[in-house]
């Protein structure tokens, strides 16, 4: 007997960018984790993701709906987005009840109250990301925010990114597959699985050494380490340097570009100008340092 | 009298709802309609000007390269050095948009638009020994048929082993756009929101072992376009006939142009493009591009009326929520005033028309195996047959620019941040032309404006009351099955909306929307 694990994967204010950085998923592939067992035994029953699914419009709204009532206490939510707050929630719609709209704020709120637990996917879903950059005109919200304000109690994993690496996503699914939901020990205070986002970009980078050096690039192209350039990584906690993206292809700082910091809470408007340095901080605490102090001393 | 309401609409990217009205079995009047809004614009100002190349890319995961490429252009115009970004750097750009572009129409055709034409349901009568063709019929045979069913019912008329062949590309297919992706990464590092093309060139450099890992991904990908794309789509062609006959739309067609084959000229109007910029009707009489006959109406949207019929790079966004008649936050853009569709069918028949020879080439065998005339391509099939033609003429050009790289010879040139400017980028999308415009003041982002091809396409109707492309597509079609609209869905999926990018400009400001479906 195969056990099926509904998934609602719900779209809110983003830009489909997580949806289709999961489509790159190598070993599982995308058509093995949708169709095949993922792990022997266990199958992925994705029940609504607007990007895939065949059905359109009501039909495909009906099905989003009676899983949050037939599946109760037994699907994982994903959302990918950040929930836009501003004039009533009007600023975003999916679907209709009784010939009205139904904001995503709504949509947010119903299916999570009845999930076993919720992903917030991508940096938007995280943190707010580029949905509530400033001035962050429809007040868009991340996910923690949303189920805190409104009084729900759920497991919450953060799998911050613009985009998130698929590994990150299927890699926490599998191990709630294997061993239950997260404990407080598998993730940091930002609500991420440590496993992924447990050491700084500075830290794994194949540069460092030329930052501590000193040796660092004037422009693009230059030898060096990126650091005069923009580079985010001494503050930029992610797994990048030692996964790399696209199946291993290469990575930020592979390309000879900046890290622009897209897996913090501080993306993008407190890692922006991503082409300016941040602040000098001293070695080796820099990570402690960010994550310690609420100004920004490295914006302008 | 009846309305169809499909919302949202599946299988493209964003928030889309789509209304008709059906009389006696026919569209008399579509209304199509973004549900999302974010402001781009407004999130822009203020910023340093190169950070758009990094932020305008977020407003679609979906076709985030070419936003980076019309954003690299526009600051590469701002900054007066349009003229001298060095030739590995323009082929790198032309090699990272077109692998992305490539990737983005195998996805389109196979994961947004297939299953409206294949019936996933007969792989469980397969029969044979394919290893992936088995795990479907066993996932079916399981009984959870998430995502797959629910579906409309009715219209399925591939024969069972032509729909087991096409799930099975289906399947290929997934492996196939992640080597586009792979390929991308390569030169930009990563992708989706790559970080390789920034105004001056590109971050990285090519050297002879990632051209060949670059060769050989493309080798794979031609392998799939020449064997399987293509021919696919010539089979969904011949067993769904009467596609070829409607969506036709406003039969108006308009393209930037994009990749670059020569950048010595300052003026992306008076560049050579692979695609080249220019407009066509159902005459194939060629006609070159004024980009300043570009203007944007209001009169159908949520805009104060006095800001209707201005060009772009001086638009104002001023909304007025409750203005009678309003329904889209999208604005319409007109060319000289009239309806224009962009996307790959632009860009294939303005070839054709200004009779580039392997455009013509390709359209004209396509068409005779089809035993088809090039009006036929104003159709829905029209739309997925150029989709795939411009797929293989992309990758064969890509092996010219990729074997044209010199390792060793720079790939930026530095450039000094202007107190003051004003930049232009034009280039195309998967799905159509996309510009951006800049005005620097105090070396900071004063206006940003993007003009991206869904606003084209979903454009409502415009002060003279002509309706936007999609719209003039699905009016007059006939709907053989209310409750299975298979044609509503078939004609807008054909045009590759991307809804994240048709509306990103809007100042709300704090007024009451509440009375209003802002859907």
């Amino acid at each position: 007997m195969v056990k099926e694990l509904p998934v609602v994967y719900f779209q809110a204010a983003g830009c489909s960018g997580c949806a289709v950085s999961l489509l790159n998923t190598a070993s599982p592939t995308i058509k093995n984790a949708l169709i095949d067992q993922i792990i022997p035994g266990v199958h992925i029953n994705l029940r609504f993701h607007p990007v895939v699914m065949a059905a359109a419009g009501e039909l495909a709204i009906q099905i989003m709906e009676d899983t949050a009532r037939d599946k109760k206490g037994e699907y994982v939510l994903v959302v990918d987005g950040a929930v836009p707050t501003a004039t009533d929630a009007v600023y975003g719609a999916v679907g209709e009840r009784n010939g009205e709209p139904v904001t995503m704020l709504q949509r947010v709120i119903e299916l999570a109250r009845e999930a076993m637990a919720v992903i917030a996917l991508g940096t938007c879903a995280s943190f707010g990301g580029i949905s509530a950059a400033a001035p962050n005109p429809t007040s868009a919200r991340p996910v923690s925010e949303i189920l805190k304000s409104n009084g729900i109690a759920k497991p919450l994993i953060n799998i911050p990114g613009c985009p998130p690496h698929p590994d990150w996503f299927i890699g926490t699914v599998a191990s709630i597959i294997l061993g239950g939901l997260p404990t407080a020990d598998d993730l940091d205070d930002l609500l991420r699985p440590k496993a992924f986002y447990g050491r700084l970009i500075h830290e794994n980078c194949p540069r460092r050494a030329y930052f501590d050096e000193a040796k660092f690039a004037k422009k693009f192209g230059d030898e060096g380490c990126l650091y005069e350039l923009g580079c985010k990584g001494p503050i930029t906690y992610a797994d990048c340097p030692l996964r790399h993206w696209n199946n291993g292809t290469n990575w930020v700082i592979g390309a000879g570009a900046p890290c622009n910091g897209c897996t913090q809470p501080e993306f993008p408007d407190q890692t922006a100008p991503f082409y300016e340095k941040i602040v000098d901080v001293d070695l080796p605490n820099i990570g402690t340092y960010w994550l310690g102090k609420e100004e920004k001393k490295w914006a302008k | 009298m009846g309305k169809i309401v499909i919302d949202p609409v599946t299988r493209i990217e964003g928030h889309l709802r789509i209304e008709a009205v059906v009389e006696d079995g026919v569209v008399k009047d579509a209304r199509t309609t973004g549900n999302l809004f974010r402001g781009f614009e407004i999130i822009l100002q203020g910023r340093d000007p190169r950070d758009a190349q990094v932020i305008t890319q977020r407003i679609c995961g979906v076709c985030p390269q070419s936003h980076g490429v019309a954003a690299a252009l526009n600051l590469d115009s701002a900054f007066g050095i349009a003229d001298k970004i060095p030739d590995n750097a323009r082929l790198m750009r032309n090699l990272i948009q077109g692998a992305h572009i490539v990737q983005d129409h195998i996805l389109h055709f196979y994961h947004l638009t297939a299953l409206d034409y294949v019936n996933v349901a007969d792989v469980a009568r397969y029969e044979g020994k394919d290893s992936q063709l088995n795990s479907v019929k066993d996932f079916i045979a399981r009984g959870e048929l998430a995502p797959f069913f629910p579906r409309y019912e009715g219209d399925y008329r591939l024969p069972p082993e032509a729909n087991q062949q096409a799930v099975a590309h289906y399947v290929k297919a997934f492996d196939i756009r992640r080597i586009g992706h792979e390929m991308v990464s390569i030169f930009s590092g990563k992708i989706p929101h790559s970080v390789g093309i920034v105004p001056g060139g590109v971050t990285s450099a090519p050297t002879p072992d990632n051209m060949l890992a670059f060769l050989w991904k493309l080798k794979v990908l031609q392998d799939f376009i020449d064997n399987i794309y293509i021919p696919d789509v010539l089979a969904v062609a011949q067993s769904y006939p009467d596609y070829a006959e409607i969506g036709a739309g406003c039969r108006n067609l308009l393209s930037y142009g994009c990749f670059d084959l020569d950048g010595s000229s300052p003026d992306y109007t008076n560049r050579s493009r692979l695609f080249q910029q220019g407009i066509v009707s159902a005459d194939f009489k060629p006609s070159g591009l004024d980009a300043g006959k570009i203007t944007e109406h209001v009169r159908y949207s949520w805009y104060e009326d006095s800001t209707s019929g201005k060009h772009p790079s001086r638009g104002e966004t001023r909304p007025q929520y409750k203005k009678e008649a309003a329904y889209s936050w999208t604005k319409a853009p007109r060319y000289d005033g009239k309806v224009y569709e962009v996307g790959p069918l632009a860009r294939i028949m303005v070839n054709y028309a200004q009779g580039e020879p392997r455009v013509k080439e390709l359209v004209d065998s396509a068409l005779s195996q089809l035993g088809a005339a090039p009006p036929a391509m104003f159709s829905v099939l029209g739309r997925h047959l150029a989709r795939a033609l411009s797929a293989k003429f992309i990758a064969e050009a890509m092996e010219q620019w990729l074997m044209a790289l010199k390792p060793g010879e720079p790939t930026f040139v530095d450039y000094e941040l202007p107190d003051e400017a004003v930049g232009m980028g034009l280039t195309e999308a998967a799905r159509g032309a996309l510009g951006h415009w800049i005005e620097v003041k105090d070396k900071k982002i004063a206006n940003y404006q993007c003009v991206v091809p869904t606003t084209w396409n979903v454009s409502p109707m415009d002060d003279n009351r002509q309706h936007g492309p999609i719209e003039q597509a699905i009016i007059g079609t006939k709907i053989k099955d209310e409750s299975n609209p298979f044609e509503i869905v078939r004609i807008i999926r054909a045009f590759d909306p991307c809804i994240a990018c048709s509306i990103h400009a809007v100042t709300p400001k704090g007024r009451d929307l509440g009375k209003f479906r802002v859907v």
